[in-house]
């Protein structure tokens, strides 16, 4: 147990979908009971109380991308026991960080007329600035994920955080290999498992949205996929999508 | 007497980041009414470009967790507009399936969650739970029910992952869907009678006329695919939105106003689509409009929370009409877009919270050059500022609560701010 009370539990979100949000407000079958052993203090979508801290568990949903988010970073980082970067935005920028290859005056430039009032830089995860506690990767991160890391929290240990590839779930399920069968240009080998690889398990190339695996071999996976008839910004476009800034994937997601 | 203010610097149980602005003066003058949106821009349209036109919906399904289907389905049609696609009576059915899914998870958050709170005097669902418990159980059920069925039809609730270009890649069993014929009908029962407890709760009024804004159809409620038609007679096809469709900065405020050309703001939502396509509600939506005691010809901003309870019983209705016809014997393989030639493509579709616009043009490997995305909130938040003004002088004069009334009608038109942002201008100090 973290107090001695219900643990307090806070729900920020900064430049994000608000779908990981909506991942945990769909764990319709154990709300109720969750509540009955959390105090959640702050969550604006769903409820208009304001606490602003101390918070147990700070459960943070996007990346920082504006002034203002950074300072506020800093401030519940102060005041949570343990944060939680829920989501791959929170991690590294997810699909919105495929702009960070653009000039930051170009992407401003395409969708304003006047950038006068744009306070906005290039997308970082949360743990760019400060320390992270609990990196929950997916997007959205399964909710089943984010149930073991509140019930792992209220005992006082980690939740299961998935290392190896989505290969090894999508064997598991018996399906047959779109890379190696099919020649198709599979993130699978690379991406981390925990979605119960979903995508080919309907007949879909992953498209790597769980981020990288731990030690994972993109040179090797991009080599593949060249020898598959990818070009060069078809193997770009594959590593920059939900981890691009990622130290794993940075290499291969620039020409 | 002092001037009145309101100023909600985050605006709670919406999605997204918002903050209202309202100063009514002494004289009962309405100083400043605005809806000044925080949230941080995503530029979706500039990182599209390059990107192929296979992973668009892919992409933009990410601009919105709450209505991910919404996007796919219009960024898909836009796509298959572009390279002259014509999908299968099976595929359309699937994501008419999918997109009332999205309605009945959408709306049963919007009502029970994000709203009724308001009126039964609580901060939230949560506190809500200890003396309404029946009530929000009810609404877990609901909104389990809507992302259930998403899950099935497209792979994952919250950005499904089977629908692609063309069509689906794997499409559900009869034994998968089935199941929820059951759900389903228990589901229509028990929300028939909670209408009359949503109908029951204290909305204010606006009597301001407005003009609605949706697409339509002769043949079926409209969701995915229709002509644009208005209250005040607009009727065109979907290519020609921005024809008829203008968006233009202003200097007094930070959102951009989206009018009807030659005429003024407009409201897009559940209120406007059943009052534009009330010849094509269900049994059900019927019933469901006397229960909540919904005026079909209103106007009323407010009156967005009956039309939801509506759409949820319509969207009910048709899911089990779906199920049961849906043929599911083959699964029809995705059509393939022929690229090699520069081409351009554009759809409309009603998410859950009203109009939405996405507009492409390819180059001739199949690469975005252009992204145009106009979202329901987008479309609304203009004539959310003309209501706001509406509203607040009579909240002031019989001595209301300002900041509470005004976060009400906000929340009544249940923006979705990730959506908007694109479009808005952010208010200065991100």
């Amino acid at each position: 147990m973290l107090t001695e009370n219900k643990p307090r539990v806070a729900v920020y979100k900064f430049t994000g979908c608000a779908g990981c949000q909506m991942e945990l407000l769909r764990l319709e079958d154990e709300l109720l009971d969750i509540v009955e052993k959390i105090d959640v203090v702050y969550f604006m979508m769903a409820q208009s109380k304001e606490d602003m801290g101390p918070y147990d568990i700070c459960f943070v949903e996007g990346s920082v991308s504006t002034p203002r988010e950074l300072e506020e970073l800093k401030v519940i980082r102060a005041s949570s026991k343990v944060l939680v970067a829920l989501g791959d935005c929170a991690i590294a920028g997810c699909i919105p960080s495929i702009r960070n290859y653009m000039s930051q005056s170009e992407v401003e430039e395409i969708v304003y007329d006047n950038i006068t009032p744009i306070r906005s830089f290039r997308v970082r995860g949360i743990g760019e600035y400060v320390p992270v506690d609990i990196n929950l990767p997916g997007c959205p991160p399964h909710k089943n994920l984010i149930y073991e890391t509140i019930t792992a929290a209220l005992q006082g240990i980690l939740p299961d955080i998935k290392h190896h590839p989505v290969c090894v779930d999508c064997k598991l399920k018996e399906n047959v290999c779109l890379l190696t069968s099919l020649g198709r240009a599979c993130m699978g080998p690379v991406t981390k498992a925990g979605c119960g690889a979903i995508c080919p398990s309907v007949g879909r190339v992953c498209e790597g949205c769980y981020g990288p695996m731990s030690d994972a071999n993109p040179d090797e996976l991009a080599k593949v996929f060249r020898r598959a008839g990818l070009t060069e910004e078809d193997v770009v476009r594959k590593f920059r999508k939900y981890a691009g800034i990622t130290e794993e994937f940075r290499k291969e997601a620039q020409i | 007497m002092k001037s009145t203010k309101v100023e909600v610097c985050y605006v709670a149980r919406v999605e997204g980041q918002g903050a209202i602005n309202v100063e009514v003066n002494s004289g009962g003058e309405v100083k400043r009414s605005e809806f000044a949106i925080f949230e941080p821009p995503r530029f979706y349209e500039a990182f599209l470009r390059g990107r192929k036109f296979d992973e668009v919906h892919e992409l933009t399904s990410r601009i919105c967790g709450i209505c991910p289907i919404a996007h796919q389905m219009t960024a898909l049609r836009a796509v298959e507009n572009a390279y002259g696609i014509e999908i299968s009576e099976q595929t359309r059915q699937l994501r008419r399936l999918l997109a009332f899914s999205a309605y009945i998870q959408s709306h049963s958050l919007s009502v029970f969650y994000l709203t009724a709170p308001d009126y039964l005097g609580y901060d939230g669902v949560i506190s809500m739970a200890g003396d309404h418990r029946e009530l929000v159980e009810f609404a877990l059920r609901m909104k389990k029910l809507g992302n259930d069925i998403g899950e099935v039809v497209g792979g994952r609730a919250v950005h499904p992952v089977s629908a692609v270009v063309g069509g689906f890649t794997k499409i559900p069993t009869r034994e998968e869907l089935s199941p929820f014929l059951d759900s389903l009908k228990r589901a229509k029962k028990e929300m028939l009678d909670a209408a009359k407890t949503i109908g029951g709760l204290d909305f204010k009024t606006i009597d301001d006329e407005n003009e609605l804004v949706a697409i339509h159809s002769d043949d079926w409620y409209s969701v995915n695919e229709g002509r644009l038609v208005s209250s005040k007679g607009l009727d065109v096809q979907e290519q020609d939105y921005r024809e008829v469709i203008d968006e233009v900065q202003v200097v007094h405020s930070n959102t951009k106003r989206s009018t009807v050309r030659g005429r003024d703001t407009f409201m897009v939502g559940p209120l406007a689509r059943v009052n534009l396509n009330r010849h094509q509600l269900s049994t059900g939506a019927k019933k469901a409009v006397a229960a909540v005691g919904l005026e079909l010809d209103s106007m009323d901003p407010f009156d967005n929370v009956r039309a939801r309870v509506v759409e949820i019983v319509q969207s009910i209705d048709e899911s089990i009409e779906i199920i049961r016809n849906v043929d599911l014997d083959v699964a029809e393989q995705p059509v393939r877009a022929h690229i090699g030639m520069p081409c351009e493509g554009a759809a409309l579709t009603e998410a859950p919270r009203g109009l939405l616009f996405h507009g492409y043009r390819f180059d001739k490997s199949g690469a975005v050059t252009h992204a145009d995305i106009v979202p329901p909130t987008a479309h609304n938040s203009a004539h959310l500022e003309d209501m706001l003004r509406a509203l607040s002088p009579g909240v002031v004069k019989a001595g209301g609560d300002l900041t509470f009334e005004c976060e009400k009608l906000v929340r009544a038109y249940d923006p979705c701010i990730s959506c908007s942002v694109h479009a808005a201008v952010v208010k200065g100090g991100g």
